[in-house]
């Protein structure tokens, strides 16, 4: 499995990451329903405001399948920071892993690497994480 | 008398609905449709429960309003209530 994803969605992405920092930033890339096409990028709210912890409003969280429903769009990526920890899948991220048919990227700000950052996305299914190529369009 | 209230499915779950998006419940309360949802669907209700409390990886709304401001699993529903369960999108 790849992810296909544009250079510009990546920047915008890192871009928010740092602009976050110290707190996990996070957000979804939506899509046309069955294409597996990361169109739309939009950044949510992490409501937990936490360096280690994200996640969505509930109220946020209505809204946005309810914008997907409308739209006809699905979520094809749904991402966030890890301030101080390497970009894989925490325990947490995989317990709370809904959405079976999302890539999960994950993104690292870590002093240790920085200026540099990580960028990497999984399938997380039934608790089991595969990593998976990241293939980028300009 | 039976009620007719809308639950809408996320897709984590629609095994268990045979990929429904929609299906039908009754109850008063939520925790009744969930129990009637397991009666339809069963081992549904292992996945929004436990401990007999709702399991906090998933959000329930009771015509877009979270339950956990309507009183949980004691919120009232009645015919024509459209219920929504989506997992939470969060992690650390």
């Amino acid at each position: 499995m790849t992810l296909k994803i544009s250079q510009a969605h990546i920047d915008a992405m890192l871009a928010q990451s740092r602009a976050e920092y110290p707190d996990e930033a996070c957000g979804v890339i939506l899509g046309p329903i069955g294409k597996d096409h990361a169109m739309r990028l939009k950044p949510m709210i992490n409501a937990a405001h936490s360096p280690t912890f994200y996640e969505f409003d509930p109220k946020d969280l209505l809204s946005l399948y309810r914008e997907i429903d409308e739209n006809d769009e699905e979520i094809v990526v749904i991402y966030h920071s890890h301030t101080e920890t390497e970009a894989y899948p925490s325990r947490t991220d995989i317990a709370y892993a809904g959405e079976p048919g999302a890539h999960y990227v994950l993104i690292s700000t870590r002093e240790e690497i920085a200026p540099a950052t990580e960028f990497r996305s999984y399938r997380i299914i039934d608790g089991v994480v595969t990593e998976e190529e990241v293939s980028i369009s300009e | 008398m039976t009620t007719a209230i809308e639950v809408r499915i996320p897709t984590i779950l629609r095994p268990f609905t045979k990929e429904q998006k929609v299906v039908a419940a009754s109850g008063e309360t939520l925790s009744a449709v969930i129990a009637d949802l397991d009666v339809q669907y069963p081992g549904i209700s292992e996945r929004l429960l436990e401990n007999g409390a709702l399991r906090r990886f998933i959000n329930l709304y009771v015509n877009d309003e979270d339950v956990r401001f309507l009183g949980g699993l004691d919120a009232p529903v009645k015919s024509g209530d459209s219920i929504t369960i989506l997992p939470a999108v969060a992690g650390g």
